[in-house]
């Protein structure tokens, strides 16, 4: 008859264990800390960065949060005994590089090392992102980095509207919202965040009305101001992603120019009767607005979608795009579009895409971010400023 | 086999509403005055008055923009697709 001694040390001998300081070596290297206690145990305290799977979710999760066979994983526990059956279980698995970690989280908290009290999401928050705990690439830790973000919406209109409401839905914790129009019967065909009731009321106000209505953990931040050279560095300074629905071409190259000093990524749409597009310009890491448009168009030839009209609708599909991609970029997740124009047609129901390269005369790059001067640009955009 | 361009919404009022239209040609200049010939006005819609691509249009063969490839002067093969997609700024 076999004993729990007797399966403990037939497990033992079938793994590794290290000790606490060879831990906390193997931890400096990069190893994944894995801990296999309770939730109860997890939330009063683990070692920072640490995965949680409880051990007996362990063989359900572990290829989903673990997806490669040959990372190097600390595995513990209280002690050191459900650590060891855990990792002999990720053996079984085929993971290669599994330790179990002896003495466990009490002995790593008894000798000083570094531990601490893991944020943890409430109870009706876990109930109202349950959508997104679900899945691995999001789960709390990621539903956690969305509350912890800012995101700006660049006009509460057309294309800001459905951006502003999935992101406040999907639990962005801070929206800065710019808008300086008021609210009027004829934006109603397609601005989602306001009604009737709102018609006179500042666009700020409507938004963010609307916005807390929906999800009281997002905080709104209004700028009811109009964008310019002495404003637009402070408004946009501090946020990690720009959703950018302005509807003319000075305020995107404005845009353009600041963003690209202040190194944060901006979502573009825009959109025109009955087409439009999305991409993703992130001035660290690929072509920006003046490289895709190097100049604009004259006034003429540019008509606003004021003068020119555009489809209900339109501006959903492009809005709730670039509130996915401003999502994914905040949750590192998937491939977004960077360098990639996405075009959208509604008439014939397409979508097509095109290569975005570095425009190599363009001068308004991160590398040059210390000598770009924001100015006010009225008509015509260009040439940019750089000093020195 | 003649090439398909795509014609955004800003510019067909020249093609008489149609989205995709039929050109010969076998550099994107070519392509661009077959345009003017069928739709008289394109070409002016398209090039400044020294003739070379304005640079708020992107003219795209296949996937690739043809400022990053030979511009005017770009081969355009048998069969391809170009599509003409000028920047727009709505937003509203």
């Amino acid at each position: 008859m076999a004993t729990f001694r007797d399966i403990l040390i037939a497990t033992k001998g079938r793994i590794r264990e290290v000790d606490t300081a060879e831990g906390e070596a193997l931890r400096k290297e990069g190893a994944v800390f894995l801990d296999v206690r309770e939730p109860d145990e997890f939330e009063q305290g683990t070692i920072p960065g640490s995965i949680h799977i409880p051990r007996g979710h362990l063989e359900a999760n572990a290829e989903a949060r673990l997806p490669r066979r040959d990372t190097p994983i600390v595995v513990y526990c209280a002690g050191g005994v459900r650590s060891a059956f855990a990792a002999d279980t990720l053996q079984d698995l085929s993971y290669t590089g599994v330790v179990s970690m002896d003495g466990g989280f009490n002995r790593w908290k008894d000798e000083g090392r570094p531990w601490s009290v893991p944020r943890s999401l409430t109870p009706e928050q876990r109930n109202r992102y349950h959508r997104h705990i679900l899945l691995p690439e999001v789960g709390e830790e990621g539903q956690m980095r969305l509350l912890d973000s800012k995101v700006l919406c660049l006009g509460a209109g057309g294309l800001g509207s459905p951006a502003a409401l999935y992101l406040a839905a999907a639990g962005v914790g801070t929206l800065g919202v710019v808008d300086m129009d008021v609210v009027d019967a004829s934006n109603l065909q397609r601005q989602i965040l306001h009604n009737l009731e709102r018609v006179g009321e500042r666009k700020v106000d409507s938004a963010k009305k609307t916005i807390t209505a929906l999800n009281p953990d997002v905080n709104v931040v209004c700028h009811d101001v109009r964008l310019g050279a002495d404003n637009i560095l402070s408004i946009i300074d501090g946020y990690d992603v720009i959703v950018d629905g302005a509807d003319n071409f000075p305020v995107r190259y404005m845009l353009n120019d600041a963003s690209v000093k202040l190194g944060i990524p901006v979502v573009h749409g825009s959109i025109f009767r009955f087409e439009g597009m999305v991409t993703v310009f992130d001035p660290k890491e690929g072509p920006t607005y003046r490289d895709l448009v190097p100049e604009p168009p004259p006034s003429e030839l540019a008509p606003s979608c004021a003068e020119a009209g555009v489809l209900g609708v339109l501006p959903g599909v492009v809005g709730s795009l670039q509130a996915l991609e401003a999502l994914k970029i905040v949750l590192g997740y998937g491939d977004v579009l960077r360098g990639r124009l996405l075009t959208f047609d509604a008439g014939d129901m397409s979508f097509r895409e095109y290569r975005v390269r570095p425009d190599p005369s363009n001068r308004i790059t991160w590398e040059n971010r210390d000598r770009i001067q924001i100015v006010e640009l009225e008509g015509l955009c260009g040439p940019a400023v750089l000093s020195g | 086999m003649a090439t398909k361009v795509r014609i955004p919404t800003t510019l067909r009022p020249l093609t008489s509403g149609e989205s995709t239209v039929s050109a010969d040609g076998s550099t994107v200049k070519e392509v661009i005055e077959r345009l003017d010939a069928s739709f008289p006005g394109m070409a002016a819609q398209l090039l400044d008055s020294d003739g070379s691509l304005r640079r708020f249009v992107n003219v795209f063969l296949s996937d690739e923009d043809v400022r990053f490839m030979d511009g005017l002067q770009t081969p355009v093969p048998d069969g391809s697709t170009i599509a003409i997609v000028p920047a727009v700024a709505g937003g509203n």
